[in-house]
């Protein structure tokens, strides 16, 4: 273990902005990408269900 | 008796193993479909391990500080941003070459993927630069280069998309594509070629690595987590995209029906 509490792990030997920074950013980007890939297979389904429909009418 | 009442299918002639089945976009969709679940367990087991082990467990550098953690997210995203934009170019030639359709969907399912590790290789990198070189950007050879690729990323992406005429609209990312891979080995070797400000690699494959064993777990761990991810991404991207493009054909209804 590198740290000796909490506070001394969350100021990353002051280096806190940068480092925070990266990673919040690099969570944040992964989160957008799973979202942006549920909602493309959902409107890919919807658009599909849709023509079946106007196809059976 | 349940033996008679269910027989078993009758033993196939064993065949030698085709991987060209699964270029039809059917075969596929189910391969993809069962490797997603593994993509996605390798992806959180890794990155929970190597936030762990570099976050928790590495030591402080002694040159940098705490600084130089960031490398255990820039390095895998600058990996995998090269890495992904040399299989999008390799599927899209594929799918110029030989006209598949499968390739051309994969080259545009690894794209945004792609955009987005070179984003966030660029990111980590300023939020490093500044620390550690006094400034957020720099335009060295390494640094304009990544740059360059996130623009090659868009501009496939913008071309696509620019077009209703899918397969014209393949055809011309291809080639886009393919012009802009010649810059992936100039930003892997720029830090040789030129005197950039950009420190040199730390790991290549002719020398030991130059970095404490935790920093190195960590660093391979994350990497591991950042390819499964890129693979999981594209593969579940690339299913979307059959179902968009073979929204007409019998099997793909199916899948709709039996919902």
């Amino acid at each position: 273990m590198a740290w000796t509490s909490f506070a001394d792990f969350a100021a990353m030997g002051g280096y806190a902005l940068y480092v925070w920074g990266s990673f919040a950013m690099t969570a944040a980007a992964l989160l957008w990408e799973a979202i942006t890939l549920v909602q493309r297979r959902r409107d890919a389904v919807d658009e599909m269900r849709a023509e079946i429909s106007r196809a059976h009418r | 008796m349940t033996m008679a009442l269910h027989p078993t299918a009758p033993a196939e002639p064993r065949r030698p193993a085709r991987w060209s089945r699964f270029a039809a976009p059917s075969a596929f969709f189910a391969l993809a479909g069962r490797l997603q679940p593994w993509c996605w367990a390798v992806a959180v087991l890794a990155a929970l391990a190597g936030l762990v082990v570099g976050l928790l467990v590495a030591p402080t550098d002694f040159q940098q500080g705490d600084s130089y953690r960031i490398l255990f997210v820039h390095v895998p995203s600058a990996w995998m941003s090269m890495v992904i934009y040399l299989a999008m170019a390799f599927w899209a030639g594929v799918g110029l070459v030989f006209n598949t359709r499968l390739a051309a969907m994969l080259a545009r399912a690894l794209a945004p993927t792609g955009a987005m590790m070179t984003f966030l290789a660029l990111w980590t990198g300023s939020l490093w630069g500044k620390p550690t070189w006094g400034t957020w950007w720099v335009w060295d050879a390494r640094l304009t280069s990544e740059l360059l690729l996130l623009f090659l990323y868009v501009g496939f992406i913008a071309l696509q998309a620019s077009t209703d005429d899918t397969r014209r609209g393949d055809r011309a990312g291809a080639v886009l594509a393919l012009v802009g891979a010649v810059n992936v080995p100039v930003i892997y070797f720029s830090v040789t070629w030129w005197n950039t400000l950009h420190q040199g690699s730390t790991i290549n494959l002719t020398k030991a690595p130059s970095m404490a064993g935790t920093m190195l777990a960590g660093l391979l761990l994350m990497t591991l987590a950042f390819w499964a991810w890129s693979v999981g991404a594209a593969l579940h991207r690339a299913r979307s995209i059959v179902i968009e493009r073979e929204a007409d054909t019998d099997w793909v209804r199916q899948l709709a029906e039996a919902r």
